[in-house]
């Protein structure tokens, strides 16, 4: 019976008809994709995959469990300086290296998330974001092992099949569908349906024999695993990483932004945040470039004003209201 | 089967509560009254396993439970009801109920107790699909209880049945909660509305600034003169 509460949950059941149809029109487009692009469009949809990493791993902290995280610009560098160190050393091939890089985030949050997860509301907003300074502040000043503000060059890589290019949008690509599935797999679990409770009562979620403290932990590890592998797959497709640009605080405040746009705790919201922004992002810097960190404080402003539950539940509101 | 001996509780440097010692008996309601911020919930907490700090022993059938988490304390068979029931507001009254068996893993099992609080409570069954944010208090109360039933417990502890009630809310519950009593399912409620408390308990327990300063059956409580002047009024 609880299995079935844990089915009930998730957003808006999809009608069962066409949806394995749907499933494979879309994969088989994205598969397909590289084909048809030029780089220019290639590059955008290798980053409108790994916003998407962003968006959905945001979701599981500050979606489903309700603690808004500003960390994911912290796991994201982490996971890229792990990638690049690992790689320029030689040690490991390319496809290992997201692998290592999401575990070594795992394991960074689960250690930093004991504390700074007893904090409530903006405090941990504030703790989280403190973290990714911290990181930032390591990698600038521990030179032997990051080249400091230098940066680290990645050796060239040669892929076996295809181009460059491809290989990291199909990187990119199964991080994502990676990252999908684990938000469904979690969003039915009996952990997602902790995960809301905690976001709707944590103290009466204890009372009914949750524990907080853990399941906290779980939502917080895994948004700081999966954008540690975007991070790493990131490093070897720019091939030139510096702490200002990997731990840049604006990838912390994407991820939410696109959250919210799309939908918060819901499943394809984030994704279509996603894609919304990539799309808002390249419009503004192609024709208001200086001014490009100020629209996305519009953007911010606008949403809490206008749709502070995202577009998908905006529009089914408007839907039902109508009917 | 539950018994408290010399626990002191509070938050952090705070101590609110001070070698209480306590004991809830089989099949038995017991009250705890006190003025506003005596220590009862902090004392429900501590038993509860969710207060900050707690020493002393917490016995519940033979187990220490001292050193148990809160959420491990709910298997053992210690259900919580809430001040101000703590309903998961958007979630129907269903899933509500369904959530308080969160640490139960038979389906028939849950189903059956589900039975039991409908039957206990028809109001839920009537509206078991609404939103527990848009019931009465009295319903959202009632919804609070069967979801603390649904863990199967052996002892409820209920912390401010009356808050916020209308009288005649407040006697249909006392009378459900006899029938609760009359399952096996001890009870330690801690009330403001003496009357009522003194109504439902055989026993009971004066917190008076953190510590009990007065124990007896209920109808000794009743003619303390303490308590008269104090919580009567008479």
């Amino acid at each position: 019976m609880l299995a079935s509460l844990a089915a009930s949950f998730p957003a808006r059941p999809l009608p069962r008809i066409g949806v394995g149809v749907l499933i494979a029109v879309a994969l088989g487009l994205l598969i397909a994709l590289p084909l048809g692009l030029d780089n220019y469009y290639m590059r955008l949809a290798t980053t409108v995959l790994m916003y998407c990493v962003l968006a959905w791993s945001w979701n599981f902290i500050g979606g489903f469990v309700g603690y808004p995280s500003f960390g994911i610009a912290a796991f994201f560098g982490f996971g890229a300086y792990a990638g690049a160190i690992l790689l320029s050393a030689k040690i490991i091939p390319f496809w290992l290296s997201p692998i290592l890089a999401a575990a070594g985030c795992f394991a960074v949050a689960v250690v930093i998330g004991m504390p700074i997860l007893r904090l409530r509301g903006h405090y941990f907003a504030v703790a989280s974001l403190g973290l990714g300074e911290v990181f930032r502040e390591l990698a600038m000043s521990w030179t032997a092992l990051t080249g400091g503000g230098m940066g680290i060059n990645l050796p060239p890589m040669r892929p076996a099949f295809g181009t460059e290019a491809q290989t990291f949008y199909y990187a990119m690509l199964i991080l994502a569908l990676v990252t999908l599935g684990t938000t469904i797999v979690v969003a039915r679990s009996r952990l997602g349906v902790a995960f809301r409770c905690i976001r709707q009562n944590e103290e009466a979620a204890n009372m009914i024999g949750i524990d907080a403290t853990r399941s906290k932990i779980i939502a917080f590890a895994f948004s700081a695993a999966l954008p540690g592998a975007a991070g790493a797959i990131y490093a070897s497709w720019v091939g030139y990483i510096d702490p200002s640009d990997v731990f840049d605080i604006l990838n912390s405040v994407k991820a939410p932004v696109m959250v919210l746009l799309g939908g918060t705790g819901t499943i394809f919201g984030p994704a279509i945040g996603a894609l919304i922004y990539l799309v808002f992002e390249e419009f503004v810097t192609h024709h208001l470039l200086q001014f490009h960190a100020g629209m996305l404080g519009i953007i911010i402003v606008a949403l809490v004003l206008f749709m502070p539950h995202g577009l998908l539940e905006t529009l089914r509101r408007r839907k039902q209201g109508q009917a | 089967m539950l018994r408290l001996t010399n626990v002191s509780a509070g938050y952090g440097q705070i101590q609110v509560v001070r070698d209480v010692s306590l004991d809830v008996g089989e099949q038995e309601i017991v009250c705890l009254i006190g003025s506003n911020g005596a220590g009862k919930t902090t004392l429900l907490r501590a038993i509860s396993g969710i207060a900050p700090f707690c020493v002393g022993t917490i016995e519940f059938n033979g187990e220490d439970l001292s050193d148990l988490p809160g959420h491990e304390i709910v298997t053992r068979g210690i259900a919580h009801v809430p001040e101000g029931r703590r309903l998961f507001r958007t979630m129907s009254i269903r899933d509500n109920l369904l959530m308080g068996a969160f640490r139960r893993r038979s389906a028939s099992e849950i189903k059956h107790n589900l039975d039991r609080v409908y039957h206990l409570f028809p109001r839920l069954a009537e509206r078991r699909d609404q939103a527990a944010g848009t019931l009465s208090g009295g319903e959202q109360q009632m919804c609070a209880i069967g979801r603390g039933l649904m863990s199967e417990p052996k002892l409820i502890l209920i912390d401010e049945l009356s808050l916020g009630l209308a009288p005649q809310v407040v006697d249909n519950l006392a009378k459900t909660l006899l029938h609760i009593r009359d399952l096996g399912i001890s009870i330690l409620l801690v009330e403001q509305d003496v009357e009522i408390a003194f109504e439902l308990a055989s026993r009971g327990f004066l917190l008076d600034s953190g510590q009990i300063t007065v124990v007896g059956t209920t109808a000794e409580l009743a003619e303390n003169p303490q308590i008269k002047l104090a919580y009567i009024g008479a």
